[in-house]
């Protein structure tokens, strides 16, 4: 079917975008005609608070995706990372309140049972995930639809659906609204996650091990490599930083919400990763482009909400980035000889 | 199969005329001619990467050539698709399979063209056409069985099967022999002797010198995408094609091997696995010697020795690696002892295709201090090994960057035997070491495992190719139906005790 597609279509066109894709990168590109375009078209898009608004969200989903796109590259997938930033969060809120009231006045106690208890649960959902998967043979896909259906209904059980309160001045004002030369500080948090990654990608065993299970399981068994440790440790990274994303998330509102992440994060993490030429194949994929793609759909969530488009309307573009992104890169692999 | 009664005989049945393609920067065909005559075989030969791949997907309709003329039938062909190809009597057989692991047989032969009425299957014709095909094949194949239960070879007919169903006039066979037995192989060259009186033209592409003889009419040499010469292969001889096709001289096939039979280095008692296909199996394997292991496929033989690496799980009996015994073997641990498997199938088992050639030939090799210290790789020390071991095995284009899958079968297998050089190993397991590459690659692959041998390493060769277990091997274990059938060495290691080995054995099962 695919031949008589393509041999319909005009091949010039298809030439021009590849080589374009091929030399700079089509994502680049895009990030960079969209704020000319933008800061041409409406002046309240650089404006200060705009801009430390679109570096925040984008750190936020910057870290949630650079998980999802570690476990993409080992073939799986989670679907659970929304579930879990919602239950981070309330979970981090509620810790501090107990402990807050048990220990009264103990601020560094306190944010660090709530910091930990959050990242626990993300390191419990994770391992669950990750023990599925791997041991159990369930695909990625089904196990972390499950942890993700019972994650949310978690979340909200604990809270009842309304806000947690009762965090320490200095976790809300102190940490999560405060700024460091002139940045939030979510942003150095995310900064440190993508270098982190980055390392983990490019200069660790954990990294070459999850390049080579997603390039193909069976030669990474006949080279030795134990496939099940590194499934779980994806998940379980993943997890840790949705946990991670909730808690900034949590420090930021000065609240604990179930509603927080949920589909929309999950999502949007799926697509930062697939824009930022994470192959669901498996094998292929670097965070720091992933993380370029996450600043880049934020400043698209950002430019149709200025540009007063229907917020009806705005999953629409996604999608249809989205699906063109995976075919720009199916183009790109056809077009490879060997030699 | 109904032919145009017009046709004159002199005009061939498909002319090429200086076809080209490029791909990004490579020239993979560069104004090639091809004629195929009705009743006619015609052999492509070249190494890999010389072009025949292009040139048969250029004809069957994958992608279009950048230039030059396509007839067919006498008639100009434009814009050719697989499915337009396929309606007009181009039938290709190619090395990857077209077929639907989940679907059964049946449903693969008819796949795109199924039988209905009104919208829907018409299970039963389809099914006496199915057998019917089947049967004037001479193929030992179930129509109902799913692909993916099936063993190469049968997935392989199946492949031949779908190709001939319906009016076929030029068929294209891209190494179709790589994974039949012997028997299925002359049923093969029975059936293509049948087609070549009923007018049907044949492509085919083999690196096998026997059955170049067996089959050819003419030969069309291919070398850098260039077409050499084409030749009548009755007056043209052995080394007359290989020199065309290498540009060189290549005297001997097979290196002359001394072998230095010294310690046991690997020694299997009662082996049996889970799944019975191997049973009750004892075997040694010698340092300094090339053990080889012959059988038809699905006799048990790929699968002793992967038990051996540790892939395929033992139910009883013992292994001993260097005279240790060898509990419950994994594929880490026997590279830490020193064993080192290469698989049958490159793509399936050896490499990741997306990643690139310096990752792949490292991946066996992380765990050892000098390459990762505390689960931090060691990368300029990976980049220097890799990049020597690479360009010791005369990698062309040597850029270690590249990915696996951009690679053609000869270097893929490169890329394997690079694994071998990058530790320290005393015994090599080959599964099936030539299939999917050419002449001079295999003679690479062959001069490789003299090096190793000569070096004092233990070789085990588990090979469907007769000729070159028996040209490699010092001893010669037969195996048939999961048992050792027989074991040669010296005179008694000849074609005919191998064959009369695995005749016995039928023989003792009938009378059992």
């Amino acid at each position: 079917m695919s031949a008589v597609v393509t041999a319909g279509m005009p091949r010039r066109s298809i030439t021009l975008g590849r080589s374009i894709v091929g030399r700079i990168g089509l994502l680049p590109a895009l990030l960079v005609a969209l704020v000319v375009g933008m800061s041409a078209i409406d002046p309240q898009f650089y404006g200060l608070i705009n801009i430390l608004n679109i570096l925040r969200n984008a750190s936020l989903l910057a870290i949630v995706a650079c998980g999802q796109a570690l476990v993409i590259v080992a073939g799986g997938f989670d679907l659970s990372v929304g579930a879990v930033v919602a239950l981070a969060s309330v979970v981090t809120a509620k810790t501090m309140a107990a402990t807050a009231a048990a220990f009264p006045g103990n601020t560094a106690l306190i944010i660090a049972s709530g910091a930990a208890a959050g990242i626990g649960c993300g390191l419990a959902v994770g391992l669950v995930n990750g023990f599925c998967v791997a041991k159990l043979k369930v695909s990625g896909f089904v196990v972390t639809l499950g942890t993700m259906s019972a994650t949310a209904g978690v979340g909200l059980m604990i809270t009842s659906g309304i806000p947690a309160y009762g965090m320490p001045d200095s976790f809300v004002k102190g940490f999560g609204r405060a700024q460091l030369f002139g940045l939030p500080t979510a942003v150095y948090a995310a900064l440190a996650v993508i270098a982190a990654m980055m390392f983990v990608q490019r200069r660790t065993l954990f990294g070459r091990y999850v390049y080579a299970i997603g390039g193909n399981v069976d030669a990474a068994v006949v080279s030795g490599v134990s496939i099940q440790r590194h499934i779980v440790g994806t998940y379980a990274v993943s997890s840790v930083l949705a946990a991670l994303t909730g808690i900034l998330l949590t420090a930021q509102v000065g609240s604990g919400q179930a509603s927080f992440g949920g589909d929309r994060m999950m999502l949007q993490s799926i697509a930062a990763a697939v824009i930022g030429g994470v192959s669901l194949r498996g094998g292929v994929g670097r965070v720091e482009i992933v993380a370029i793609s996450a600043l880049f759909l934020t400043i698209l969530g950002n430019a149709l909400n200025l540009l007063h488009v229907d917020s009806r309307l705005q999953p629409v573009f996604l999608g249809v980035i989205m699906v063109a992104a995976v075919a720009l890169d199916e183009l790109s692999r056809r077009s490879k000889a060997r030699v | 199969m109904d032919l145009d009664a017009d046709l004159k005989p002199a005009e061939p049945l498909l002319a090429l005329r200086g076809i080209s393609k490029r791909f990004t920067g490579v020239r993979a065909l560069d104004r090639v001619d091809l004629d195929v005559h009705a009743g006619e075989l015609h052999v492509l030969f070249g190494e890999n990467g010389a072009g025949k791949s292009t040139l048969i997907n250029v004809v069957s309709g994958t992608f279009p050539p950048d230039e030059g003329t396509f007839h067919f039938g006498g008639e100009d062909i434009r814009h050719l698709t697989p499915q337009r190809a396929r309606s007009i009597g181009i039938s290709p057989v190619f090395q990857e399979f077209s077929l639907v692991p989940s679907l059964t047989v049946e449903e693969n032969l008819f796949l795109g063209r199924e039988v209905t009425r009104g919208g829907i299957l018409h299970a039963r014709e389809m099914r006496k056409r199915a057998t019917a095909l089947i049967d004037e094949l001479g193929f030992d194949l179930d129509p109902s069985q799913r692909v993916d239960d099936l063993s190469r070879a049968h997935q392989q007919m199946t492949e031949i099967a779908k190709a001939l169903l319906g009016r076929v006039r030029l068929l294209i066979l891209d190494e179709p022999t790589a994974s039949l037995t012997e028997r299925e192989t002359s049923r093969l060259f029975e059936l293509i002797a049948r087609l070549k009186s009923q007018n049907v033209g044949l492509i085919y592409v083999s690196h096998r010198m026997r059955e170049i003889r067996a089959l050819a009419d003419r030969v069309t040499v291919l070398r850098d995408g260039r077409h050499i010469r084409t030749l009548d292969a009755a007056t043209s001889t052995d080394s007359e094609l290989v020199e065309l096709m290498t540009g060189r001289k290549i005297d001997l096939l097979f290196p002359t091997i001394t072998h230095k039979p010294d310690k046991v280095m690997v020694d299997v008692e009662n082996l049996t696995l889970a799944d019975g296909s191997v049973r009750d199996v004892n075997f040694h394997a010698r340092a300094g010697e090339i053990t080889g292991v012959a059988g038809l496929v699905g006799c048990g033989k790929s699968e002793l020795i992967r038990a051996i690496y540790g892939i395929e799980p033992i139910v009883s009996g013992t292994i001993r690696i260097d005279g240790l015994p060898y509990d419950f073997p994994a594929p880490r641990r026997s590279l830490r002892n020193g064993v080192a498997y290469f698989p049958a199938n490159r793509v399936a088992e050896g490499l990741a295709l997306s990643r690139p050639i310096r990752e792949n030939a490292s991946m066996t090799v992380l765990d050892l201090p000098a390459f990762a210290r505390f689960g931090v790789l060691r990368q300029a020390v990976e980049r220097t090994t890799i990049q020597r071991v690479m360009e010791q095995l005369q990698l062309r284009p040597p850029n270690i960057e590249r990915t696996a899958g951009a690679l053609s079968g000869g270097n893929r297998q490169k890329v394997m035997l690079g694994r071998a050089l990058t530790r320290e190993l005393s015994v090599f397991l080959f599964d099936e070491p030539s299939v999917g590459i050419d002449v001079g690659a295999k003679l690479e692959v062959y001069e490789f495992m003299k090096r190793l041998v000569e070096a004092g390493a233990g070789v085990i060769v588990v090979s469907s190719e007769l000729p070159e277990v028996l040209a490699l091997s010092n001893r010669l274990y037969v195996m048939h139906h999961g048992r050792i059938a027989a074991e040669l060495t010296g005179a008694e290691k000849t074609e005919q005790n191998v064959l009369a080995s695995f005749f016995r054995e039928h023989l003792v099962a009938e009378v059992a």
